[in-house]
């Protein structure tokens, strides 16, 4: 099966390079065989590279461990459903999982492109056999999932503990599609530079790839931030690991992109902006994918570390160095049809939003490479930690909050004064209302102050903006204001849904206050004795430790502390965290004990009970006890952001700015029509 | 005729809920009585089979340790172990991590000696450099990193605006040109513009 699967890698590698040169010839040449060669050649490809991933499923499922790779990633006493995942757990496997998710979105990008949009698609045929001769490269060069070991171990060194968990059999393959989807959108954006075909059309072609690969990234950051607070123990979701920050870069590219885009296919202007934009989250794809593998930076990822970092990085400076050249010598063909008019404009305030987004996307760049920047300008490795992170980016991202509520009161082209009270008053008057009814409510810190405020403010627009639309349809069409609300919703479902993802935003912004209301002890307790916690609400929970118990399960030997619940007196239930040694199928351990946490949820907080370990092999168990306000809110935040990204990208309905659109191509069509009879 | 029926739905579920409700009090949370042993044949009260399967062997926790200013302090520092968290975070999270508890104790030793929690931060700094910080002092080049970013988003904000009122301006120039070629709009069409667009927003 190894032997099938290394030919499958060799052959894709081959109808890779052939896929390529097929597509930029036919493309240039403007030759059909080549043309129809090429889009095959994606098929075939696709077809190849399923076949290896599938011998590599059929190696860790058959427990083959003379393969280097299964021995590495998986043991005969790890569960099936952690089997599957073994797949993307390890290096080698995730290189294989990008270049086949790739081939298959390269296929679906042939086959479900518009007629009207084929001409780019020798390129994009091009550009996606690039990219995944690349990724082959990688692995026939240096990461082959089928090479062998000069012997067969007795038993794999099993998976990382850490990612024994559900959480990460969803999130890595989400984060990838993010990742990977975006290679079709920037496929078609070469495709336009390089055919300089740069009006609208291609914008068009490349509107539902990317909300997805928004979409991915989107659930996939949020499946990760679950992972991060359930599995690491450290009762947090959000460390600024540089990691987590490669996934954030192309989701604030993408994000801009999102905005930016419509001022071009309203009013025809910012080419040059939204091409940069998409080229950019392209690359920051790849400089993601590069942080994790590379090891140059430290990070809580290191599991993934490997050689490959070389290859990411020669590729990277090729890729920028030849998408510079491409997108410069294009510049005159980027010119603007219109100008913007006013400064108190939707197209000016969009701008702003861009100018946060993309700061932001800068700042964390930036922070993230620190310790290189600041090693080659001084000689010393300078960390930027979490605390650093907050205090540059806590104002931004206000900032952008604040103009996720600004943008849509303002009108489009230019704003009357009479225009933005009528729009504005609700909002701030919202805004204020949050800002005091909290402030009486006994809350004195700034950030959080601002943030409800802000947060009050945005949904105030996003309240005003479903209300006058309900109102609208029900007067136009005498509907009855549920159906005025669906139909609303399912008539325009860009802008609508638009609004569902402010409003999940919204929640994530609250959610994320609650951490500074986090409260935290250790104790060590003997049977019986309890602790108790005073939380931000002014319950007090009482945490009575009961005994500690040992158990073996599947492919780890357990040890777990009981822990009985109280608030304010009333049992509300047992905790039970867990120190695990994981061994493999000899009972020999295989990694260092891992902690899995106890949780306990409800809509206002979280306790989370951590077993440290045991005090001399007794019962007497040390525990970590936090109280963390809000988080669930993090997670239904993450919900509505994606459903509101499902709306937007569900098929039809956006009536209205296909009508922009369309009218927007005819007029460029009249324009050309006149140039050309000049 | 309809046939006699032994229990109406109305009652059963009426009963249902009763008992229920009667059960529901009867069950106690089923704690154990303090200091019993939980495991079962596993030896001497209190005591684990096999302690190693736990971690490493903790000591108790004291006052100390949760002392809210030793915690600051400590959240001021980076754990070396590679872990990236700060020392409080991780030797209350990783506990087989070998570091943070040395740190720790350290922490607490020139505490105990009388220092404050600059003077023992600065105490760290001169053992293992800044690179133990966990957000480095705002001096010299991570200056950068503190005001780098705001600093371009300002200047950036700034060149926008710029940009934003060449162009307004620019457009409002393009108006003129063109308005001698184009009839005022009469009030009726206006009037049909502002209806369309309303429309539209809707």
């Amino acid at each position: 099966m190894s032997l099938l699967g290394e030919f499958a890698l060799w052959i894709a590698f081959l109808i890779g390079i052939w896929g390529a040169a097929a597509g930029f010839t036919g493309g240039r040449t403007g030759r059909a065989d080549l043309q129809r060669s090429s889009r095959n050649a994606v098929f075939a490809l696709a077809i190849t590279l399923l076949i290896a991933m599938f011998a590599v499923e059929w190696l860790l499922f058959a427990r083959d461990f003379n393969v280097e790779y299964v021995a590495a990633e998986t043991s005969r006493n790890l569960p099936t459903f952690y089997t599957w995942s073994a797949l993307y757990a390890g290096q080698k496997g995730s290189l294989l999982f990008w270049a086949t998710v790739l081939s298959i979105f390269g296929s679906l990008a042939m086959l479900l492109t518009a007629p009207r949009h084929r001409i780019y698609l020798p390129y994009v045929a091009g550009v996606v056999c690039v990219v995944a001769v690349f990724f082959l490269t990688v692995m026939l060069g240096a990461a082959n999932p089928f090479a062998r070991l000069p012997f067969t171990p007795p038993d794999g060194n099993g998976m990382n503990p850490q990612l024994q968990n559900p959480g990460m059999v969803f999130h890595p393959p989400m984060l990838y599609l993010g990742y990977i989807s975006i290679t079709i959108p920037f496929a078609f954006a070469v495709a336009a530079l390089m055919s300089k075909r740069l009006d609208v059309d291609w914008l068009v072609a490349i509107r539902k790839w990317t909300i997805l690969s928004w979409l991915f990234l989107s659930i996939g950051i949020c499946l990760g931030m679950w992972w991060a607070y359930v599995e690491l123990g450290w009762g947090g979701y959000w460390a600024w690991d540089p990691v987590e920050n490669a996934s954030f870069l192309p989701w604030l590219v993408m994000t801009a992109f999102l905005h930016s885009v419509m001022i071009q296919e309203k009013r025809g202007m910012l080419k040059k902006w939204n091409l940069g934009l998409i080229l950019a989250a392209w690359v920051l794809s790849i400089f993601g994918t590069f942080i994790t593998r590379s090891g140059v930076i430290q990070s809580v990822h290191s599991f993934t570390q490997s050689p490959v970092g070389s290859y990411f990085s020669v590729f990277l400076f090729v890729s920028i160095v030849l998408l510079t050249i491409l997108y410069v010598t294009r510049l005159p063909l980027l010119k603007t049809e219109a100008y913007l008019e006013s400064l108190v404009s939707r197209e000016a305030s969009f701008l702003f939003n861009n100018l946060m987004l993309v700061g932001i996307a800068v700042t964390v760049l930036t922070l993230t490479i620190f310790p290189i920047l600041s090693e080659l300008f001084t000689g010393n490795k300078i960390q930027m930690k979490p605390p650093a992170f907050n205090v540059v980016n806590v104002p931004l991202g206000l900032a952008l909050l604040a103009l996720t509520g600004i943008g849509p009161l303002i009108a489009w082209r230019r704003a009357s004064i009479p225009n933005l009270k009528r729009q504005f008053a609700v909002p701030v008057a919202a805004g204020v209302a949050g800002a005091l009814i909290i402030l009486v409510l006994g809350m004195r810190q700034v950030w959080p102050i601002i943030t409800i405020a802000l947060a009050c403010f945005v949904m105030g627009t996003v309240v005003q903006e479903f209300a006058r639309g309900v109102r609208a349809r029900h007067r136009q069409y005498g509907e009855m204001y549920p159906l005025a609300f669906f139909r609303l919703i399912a008539r325009n479902r860009r802008r609508y849904g638009g609004y569902v993802v402010h409003t999940g935003m919204v929640m994530l912004f609250v959610a994320f206050t609650g951490m500074a209301f986090k409260i935290e002890t250790e104790a060590s307790l003997k049977p019986g004795e309890s602790v108790s916690l005073r939380s931000p609400y002014g319950w007090t929970y009482t945490f009575k430790h009961l005994g500690v118990s040992q158990y073996d399960a599947l492919n780890r030997q357990v040890t777990a502390g009981t822990v009985v619940v109280s608030r304010d007196g009333k049992t509300i239930g047992t905790m039970v965290p867990e120190k695990r040694q994981h061994v493999d199928s000899f009972g020999r351990p295989t990694f260092q004990p891992s902690t899995a946490v106890a949780i306990r949820s409800d809509l206002r907080e979280d306790l989370y009970v951590v077993l440290g370990g045991v005090v001399g092999g007794t019962e007497t168990a040390v525990y970590r006890f936090t109280i963390n306000p809000l988080v669930w809110w993090v997670w239904y935040g993450g919900i509505v952001v994606a459903f509101g990204g499902v709306i937007v990208m569900w098929p039809g309905g956006t009536v209205g700015s296909n009508r922009v659109a369309s009218g927007y191509t005819a007029k460029l069509a009249a324009e050309n029509a006149v140039g050309a009879g000049e | 005729m309809s046939e006699p029926r032994g229990v109406s739905r109305r009652s059963f579920l009426a009963m249902s809920a009763g008992a229920v409700l009667l059960q529901t009090p009867s069950r106690p949370p089923v704690v154990p009585p303090s200091g019993a042993d939980s495991l079962a044949d596993g030896g001497a009260a209190g005591q684990l089979a096999d302690p190693d399967r736990a971690g490493r062997p903790l000591e108790p926790v004291t006052a100390r340790d949760n002392d809210a200013a030793i915690q600051a302090i400590e959240k001021r520092l980076q754990c070396t172990c590679g872990c990236g968290l700060d020392v409080y975070t991780c030797r209350t999270t990783d506990f087989s991590c070998t570091y943070s508890p040395g740190y720790h104790r350290q922490v607490l030793a020139l505490a105990a000696s009388g220092m404050t929690g600059d003077e023992i931060v600065a105490e760290f700094v001169k053992e293992h450099g800044e690179s133990i910080l966990m957000a480095p002092p705002r001096r010299g080049f991570a200056l950068v990193g503190y005001y780098g970013p705001w600093t371009l988003v300002g200047l950036a904000a700034v060149g926008l605006v710029l940009l934003l009122r060449a162009w307004a301006r620019r457009a409002a120039a393009v108006a003129v040109v063109e308005s001698p070629a184009s009839p005022a709009p009469t009030p009726a069409e206006l009037e049909l513009v502002r209806r369309e667009l309303q429309h539209f927003e809707s």
